[in-house]
């Protein structure tokens, strides 16, 4: 029953993905982009981190795609323009793939992956917030200064009079 | 009743272990009745709306009349007569709009509600799925809401339903903040994101008499209260804050164009919406299922009557809202979200986090 499920989600994300790059329409990219987030949702589900799970899909779903989805909708006419994937240099760009792909695959091969039990841990998110608040606590204020800072700057910007 | 507990009946039953059509059959079994109360709550709600908005303005609403009873006693066949107008009605996609996407979005903005619901626990025992991270799982599948109204205004090629998608979609973003915010002020005191969980954290008495529910424990989670509500008010787009379908300047919003079924399964996502902010509402500051009288009316039966009428009750104050106060403007709505709604959260966050240090 995991197994099916787990292939399913596979094939959802390997899938959209798919979609997003090779569809010349920019929305149906976007729209795509939607269902591999879902995937990876679902993937993160998979190895137990179910609060992760929760947070892709509040941040990248309700977040960034929201942000992808306005900025083209506010562009004019983005779908009469053709700049999605207009492909130059086929061979090297063949090439250049072929190669990242091989050495992806070597570090695959090459990490030795760290595998979670299979039984359930109890309460991911005490976890978590445990060790943002104790091991992690520097960087976990370093990324709140630098939010803040996007913050001021994104409300200086709309400023109308300065 | 979970789809955990009806998967293990079933591999008891049929003693071959867990298999993959078990999960199948545990979900449409739990799904179905799930899409049946969501159905059966926009028929209610669309009645009662029109009856509390005619009591209110002084009418006297849908009314049967005489022995032709065109719309049954009180008027109580209006709202099948309405659903079964828009069954009939032609289906009609505008040509120059984006075929898929027209079709898809109406369903994309049902799925956000639908997901969300299968966390809600409806008593003590009766709920799809009690997540260890339910209420974060409800706030992230509002999400999916956002997308399917900015593909419905995008796709109907219409100025007016993009502007009002491009509204509605800042509105909602917006709004989250300080909702979410007050209810990690409560998620402080109970320390679970579980929806049961929760709960359990507010049964019991409070100063020997009062329920302990999260309104009554301290002056900050009141207050957390207040901005919950009216920001959920604002993230379903009902008046005072329902510019993104404004008829004086949008004539409908980003569901222009949609007509008969579909634009039916945007008017059902509204009221499922309006289920699903009521519902966390009354779970996570008014105690769910627990009885207002701490120690009496607390088997099973009770706790679906009392967790349906806390959310009955809310809706009806949504409804008293939207006949008592004028729609406010573009400007005005971000300064209550940015200025006013988002720094009492804060200020929630950090009264909670003191009196849970002091007071205890």
């Amino acid at each position: 029953m995991t197994d099916l499920a787990f292939w399913i989600m596979v094939a959802l994300t390997l899938g959209s993905a798919l979609v997003v790059v090779l569809n010349k329409n920019l929305i149906y990219s976007a729209v795509a982009l939607l269902f591999t987030l879902i995937g990876i949702a679902g993937l993160y589900i998979f190895l137990w981190a179910d609060f992760l799970a929760g947070v892709q899909v509040a941040i990248y779903i309700g977040g960034i795609l929201v942000l992808i989805l306005f900025g083209i909708m506010l562009t004019h006419k983005i779908i009469s323009v053709d700049i999605s994937h207009t492909s130059i240099q086929r061979t090297v760009g063949t090439f250049l793939a072929l190669l990242l792909i091989a050495f992806l695959a070597w570090v695959v091969v090459r990490t030795p992956w760290l595998t979670s039990p299979a039984i359930e841990p109890q309460g991911t998110v005490t976890a978590i917030g445990r060790s943002l608040m104790t091991d992690y606590l520097l960087p976990f204020e370093v990324a709140s200064v630098l939010l803040l800072g996007a913050l001021i700057g994104a409300a200086m910007l709309s400023r109308r009079d300065s | 009743m979970t789809v955990d507990g009806l998967i293990r009946w079933l591999s008891g039953l049929s003693g071959t272990g867990e298999q993959a059509w078990m999960l199948l059959l545990a979900a449409l079994i739990t799904g179905i009745p799930l899409f049946l109360v969501l159905a059966t709550n926009a028929i209610v709600a669309v009645y009662v709306e029109r009856k509390v908005s005619a009591f209110m303005q002084d009418r006297v609403g849908p009314m049967g009349q005489g022995a032709g009873l065109h719309a049954g006693k009180w008027g109580l066949l209006q709202t099948v007569a309405d659903a079964l107008k828009l069954l009939l009605k032609e289906d009609i996609i505008p040509s120059a709009a984006d075929k898929k996407l027209f079709i898809a979005a109406p369903f994309i903005i049902f799925l956000a509600p639908f997901l969300a619901f299968s966390a809600v626990p409806f008593n003590q025992t009766l709920e799809m799925v009690d997540l260890n991270i339910g209420i974060f799982y409800i706030l992230a599948m509002g999400s999916f809401g956002v997308i399917g109204l900015i593909l419905a205004g995008w796709a109907s090629d219409n100025k007016w339903s993009l502007y009002g998608a491009m509204r509605s979609a800042a509105q909602i973003v917006s709004y989250e903040i300080p909702a979410g915010l007050s209810i990690i002020s409560v998620i402080m005191l109970t320390g679970t994101l579980s929806m049961q969980g929760i709960i359990e954290a507010q049964t019991g008495t409070r100063w020997g008499f009062l329920p302990n529910w999260m309104v009554f424990n301290n002056p900050f989670s009141l207050l957390a209260f207040v901005v919950y509500f009216i920001s959920s008010v604002a993230e379903v787009n009902r008046t005072p804050f329902d510019i993104p379908e404004a008829e004086s300047e949008l004539v409908a919003g980003f569901h222009t164009e949609y007509s008969g079924m579909r634009w039916a399964l945007f008017f059902l996502s509204e009221y499922a919406n309006m289920l699903i902010v009521t519902a966390v509402a009354a779970i996570v500051f008014l105690g769910g299922w627990t009885s207002p009288i701490p120690g009496w009316f607390s088997t099973a039966g009770w706790g679906l009557f009392w967790f349906l009428f806390k959310v009955g009750f809310l809706i009806l104050v949504m409804m008293w809202f939207r006949w008592t106060f004028p729609r406010l403007r573009v400007d005005q709505l971000m300064n209550v979200c940015w200025k006013v709604l988002l720094p009492l959260a804060m200020l929630n966050i950090f009264g909670v986090g003191l009196w849970a240090l002091v007071v205890g």
